[in-house]
């Protein structure tokens, strides 16, 4: 499904602090598959799932995505292709404060084109399947802890995304919380979406969801390359 | 097509719920906004209104004035020139004209009296503009107190108070009959003020101009257009000034809002970096900002348009007064023809929100360009 | 120099447009030197950024642009009550010799300016910016043109004296004038009027052709060009008379006032509408095949092409309607 290729990630290239992310990392996902990328801080997991994700383009290397070429399109493509692959949940959530639960939900979709009464119909019936349809006009940051966790998770599914990506989603959750996390991802899963998980949260990296675990350090992938 | 129109009506839907929750912080530059279009908007309404007020007024006013100069100064003409100056080619009707200024020491004004055949007017009574019998206090009935030439005094009584309508011309009038002009100012029998003549043709007027001229070497001839074209210059040089003062204003007005754009909040930053994340383009963010630019500018636009017309055309300009009529003791107490047209308001588009909108690009660009990935961190 | 808000508003509006269109003029010639479509480096993706900005600025440039087209237009005609002889935006103009020029200037700058805007937005449109070299040549051409018409409208406003006795479109654009044989197309309004339908009536079939089976693309932009010249010739020629009901009047400003309807703001605003989709078709021509605009461009040439043809034909349904109820009938007199 998505395949790297040598691949590179440099910040402030040709500055005093100037600083490799990733260097040389060559990884390939499969499809309907959960992977977790694991590794201490600073050893690059962030950088490299947004460079999976297509959120950054990396400074060399190629990437494949569903067997096309990713590399060096242009933002505008990117973030179309983004729009319509990926699916994010993010550690810190990154609700917007103020506006109500379902308008976080619908805002990915937005700028497709699509209307506006057929998003909003897609996540009601989103929020129906993660139990919140109650809290569907609360504003964002009077959710409960679990409830907006499920926000961010139907968030990520508003354009029906063939990729999950989660950076650490289980870093402020309990067990019961992260135990049903781990149970969405794997209903998820079996709807043929591919997931990819970075942390180190080892009732994740043990659960029977997660299909293979990758070790990063120092940008790059311990013990070979997968 | 249609997709394109979605995508307008989610972000403008973003934008909207945006702006309504952040009401307090966009307060002032919205107050500010409005303040601006509302300055610009009333001057300019003003001195276009009065502009139109002054063509349609000289409208009915003759084509020419032949006035006698002496030692540079204007000076009394002989009545009878009238009658010669009818004689030219193209002259419809030429007749002298008495009038002059009176300066009141009670109130300090200054009233223009002229002497005029209106039937109603007996000797001893005379008809009064607004303004004037306001300052002194007097109705129809009451006489007025003048002092003539030679010391004394004439009274005066009050036939008539002119109509409010004709405020604009007629505030400070005062018409009286020649016999009491004369007696008022000593104007000795047989001299005129000035002479005026109606011509029908106005290709005529040069030539016309010419033949008097030469037939009274010593006079001047001032043309209707000329002085329509004064007003005019005048009209638009104040309205001009004003607008230039008021630049420094629309100066202060642009800065700040450079500096509110640029000096995004924490919290306003962190929504971007979300909507890039989310999966919202450059130029998506862009849109959305451009949205929010557009609604305050509309907004604040149509709100000060307002207020100006009605500060100008329902309390007649209380505030720029002063400067546009003339330093004046006598002032006319009058409503203005409202009148807009499309050219005023383009003009004040482009002296408000062009500048507004210019200030603003680069700094939503700046916060349009942030990274997604900067979010995750 | 005449203190008038419209006039002040035009200036601060240049000036701004100006300084506007040179700032995106030094992206864009950096832009030329070093984008690289394929590079993911930093510096490409700095350069990406900046085309956003660029794009801003100019849609809003252009877009104003036009606005103060209008209002020029419509400002010279309001201040020729100003100027002894003058009774329309011909007579203010006339009044330095900066005038006319500015008009024309403005006039190529909005063309130059709509065909630009229309890049754009086929630019946008595709995925990996396939005009963006082309689009920024295109720009830097056209940034000594703005500031030039900056430059010439602030002499012509800063040099207005109402002492100056200027000509009314009565002498500048009468049949006896010395200036223009103005007589002569009167005189041969037949033909003229004859040669107007047949070169429109071309433009507007290829242009019909092409929007259905999408082939004679140039032949179509070069008819719409023609034409467009054809009808500014015939409007002054013979079109303003008619609505003038007088032979001898061949002003192209006064059709512009209250007195005749306001007709010459449709007619003008469907002609350059008509000729920026036109020679914008002939522009994007050659470019229909290439890369990610094959699969776009095909569809969106025909569409404007059908646009600019709609245009042409509501300026001579204007056109043709205002001679046929006119008093001046055809054979004169």
């Amino acid at each position: 499904m998505i395949e790297l290729g040598d691949v590179r990630k440099v910040f402030n290239a040709g500055r005093p602090n100037e600083f490799v992310a990733v260097r040389g990392i060559s990884l390939s996902v499969e499809a309907g598959k959960a992977t977790f990328l694991t590794g201490p801080s600073g050893s690059g997991k962030t950088t490299l799932l947004g460079l999976i994700g297509c959120m950054a383009r990396p400074s060399s290397g190629r990437i494949w995505l569903q067997g096309r070429e990713t590399t060096s399109l242009p933002e505008r493509f990117l973030t179309d292709l983004r729009r319509r692959t990926f699916g994010f949940i993010f550690q810190q959530l990154n609700l917007i404060r103020g506006l109500s639960a379902l308008e976080n939900a619908m805002l990915p979709a937005y700028p497709t084109g699509e209307a506006h009464r057929s998003i909003r119909k897609r996540a009601l019936e989103l929020f129906e399947t993660f139990g919140l349809s109650p809290k569907e006009h609360a504003r964002a940051e009077w959710l409960s802890g679990g409830e907006a966790q499920r926000l961010t998770i139907v968030r990520a599914l508003i354009n029906d995304p063939a990729v999950i990506i989660a950076d650490e989603p289980t870093a402020h959750l309990d067990t019961a919380l992260t135990l049903d996390f781990l149970d969405v991802l794997g209903r998820l899963k079996a709807q043929g979406r591919t997931i990819l998980i970075a942390g180190h949260d080892p009732l994740v990296s043990e659960s029977p969801v997660v299909d293979r675990v990758v070790s990063l350090r120092d940008g790059m992938i311990e013990g070979g390359a997968g | 097509m249609s997709r394109w129109i979605e995508r307008q009506r989610n972000i403008l839907d973003l934008t909207l719920s945006s702006l309504l929750r952040r009401k307090r912080k966009n307060a002032a530059l919205f107050a500010a906004y409005t303040l601006i279009v509302f300055l610009l908007a009333s001057v300019m309404f003003m001195s276009h209104a009065l502009k139109r007020e002054a063509a349609s007024i000289l409208a009915g006013s003759p084509e020419m004035i032949v006035q006698r100069i002496s030692a540079g100064r204007h000076d009394l003409i002989a009545a009878d020139a009238a009658a010669k100056l009818s004689e030219l080619p193209g002259v419809q009707e030429a007749r002298p004209r008495l009038w002059g200024y009176y300066y009141d020491p009670v109130t300090g004004a200054n009233f223009t009296l002229v002497a005029s055949g209106e039937a109603g007017l007996d000797p001893g009574r005379i008809a009064v503009g607004e303004g004037v019998a306001r300052m002194r206090l007097a109705s129809v009935g009451d006489s007025i107190e003048f002092k003539a030439h030679d010391g004394s005094l004439l009274e005066l009584e009050v036939g008539e108070i002119l109509p409010r309508g004709s405020a604009l011309v007629s505030s400070d009038l005062v018409l009286v009959t020649e016999a009491d002009f004369r007696r008022l100012f000593g104007t000795p029998a047989g001299l005129a003020t000035d002479i005026v003549l109606r011509v029908r043709n106005a290709r005529e007027l040069p030539t016309i101009a010419l033949k008097a001229a030469e037939i009274y070497p010593d006079t001047r001839q001032v043309l209707r257009d000329d002085l329509l074209r004064t007003y005019q210059a005048v009209f638009d040089w104040r309205g001009g000034l004003l607008v230039i003062i008021l630049g420094g204003g629309l100066l202060a007005f642009i800065i700040f809002s450079w500096d509110k754009a640029t000096g995004l909040s924490a919290e306003a930053r962190r929504e971007i970096g979300i909507l890039k994340a989310v999966g919202w383009e450059t130029s998506d963010v862009i849109l959305m900002k451009s949205w929010e630019g557009m609604a305050v500018s509309l907004t604040a636009f149509l709100g000060g348009v307002l207020l100006a017309y009605v500060h100008v055309f329902l309390t007649s300009g209380v505030l720029f007064e002063p400067v546009l009529k003339g330093w004046s003791v006598l002032y006319p107490a009058f409503r203005l023809v409202p009148y807009i047209d499309l050219s005023q308001l383009a003009a004040l588009f482009f002296l408000t929100v062009l500048p507004y909108t210019v200030a603003t690009v680069i700094p939503t660009w700046r916060a349009a360009t942030v990274d997604p990935d900067q979010v995750m961190r | 120099m005449i203190l008038d808000p419209a006039i002040l508003a035009l200036l601060a509006g240049s000036v701004l447009i100006s300084f506007m269109v040179l700032y995106a003029g030094a992206f864009a010639a950096g832009i030329l030197r070093r984008w690289d479509i394929k590079s993911g480096s930093e510096g490409q993706i700095a350069l990406e950024r900046k085309t956003y900005l660029v794009s801003t600025l100019l849609a809003y440039s252009f877009g104003f642009e036009i606005l103060s087209f209008f209002l020029f237009i419509h400002t010279a005609g309001r201040i020729s009550g100003l100027f002894a002889g003058a009774m329309c935006a011909a007579g203010s103009l006339n009044v330095n010799p900066f005038g006319y020029p500015t008009l024309i200037l403005k006039l190529a700058n909005v063309l130059a300016a709509g065909v630009w805007l229309v890049l754009n937005h086929v630019d946008s449109r595709a995925e990996d910016y396939p005009l963006i070299k082309p689009k920024y040549r295109f720009l830097l051409g056209l940034v000594p043109l703005v500031v030039a018409e900056a430059v010439l409208q602030t002499a012509y406003f800063l040099r207005l004296d109402p002492d100056i006795i200027t000509s009314c479109c009565a002498t500048l654009f009468s049949s006896g004038s010395s200036a223009l044989p103005l007589g002569m197309l009167w005189d041969w309004r037949i033909p003229l009027g004859l040669i107007l339908y047949a070169v429109s009536a071309a433009a507007i079939g290829s242009g019909l052709f092409f929007s259905i089976k999408g082939k004679g693309g140039g032949l179509f932009s070069i008819l719409s060009v023609s034409a467009f010249a054809v009808s500014a010739v015939s409007v002054f020629g013979f079109i303003s008379t008619f609505i003038y009901e007088l032979p001898t009047h061949h002003c192209p400003f006064c059709i512009l006032k209250k007195e005749y309807g306001y007709i010459g703001y449709p007619l003008y605003a469907a002609l350059l509408g008509a000729v920026v989709l036109g020679a914008a078709v002939g522009v994007l021509g050659r470019y229909r095949k290439r890369g990610s605009l094959a699969a776009i461009l095909p569809q969106f040439l025909k569409r404007a092409a059908l646009v600019s043809v709609c245009l042409y034909a509501i300026f001579l349904l204007l056109a043709t309607l205002k001679i046929v109820l006119s008093n001046l009938k055809i054979g004169g007199y």
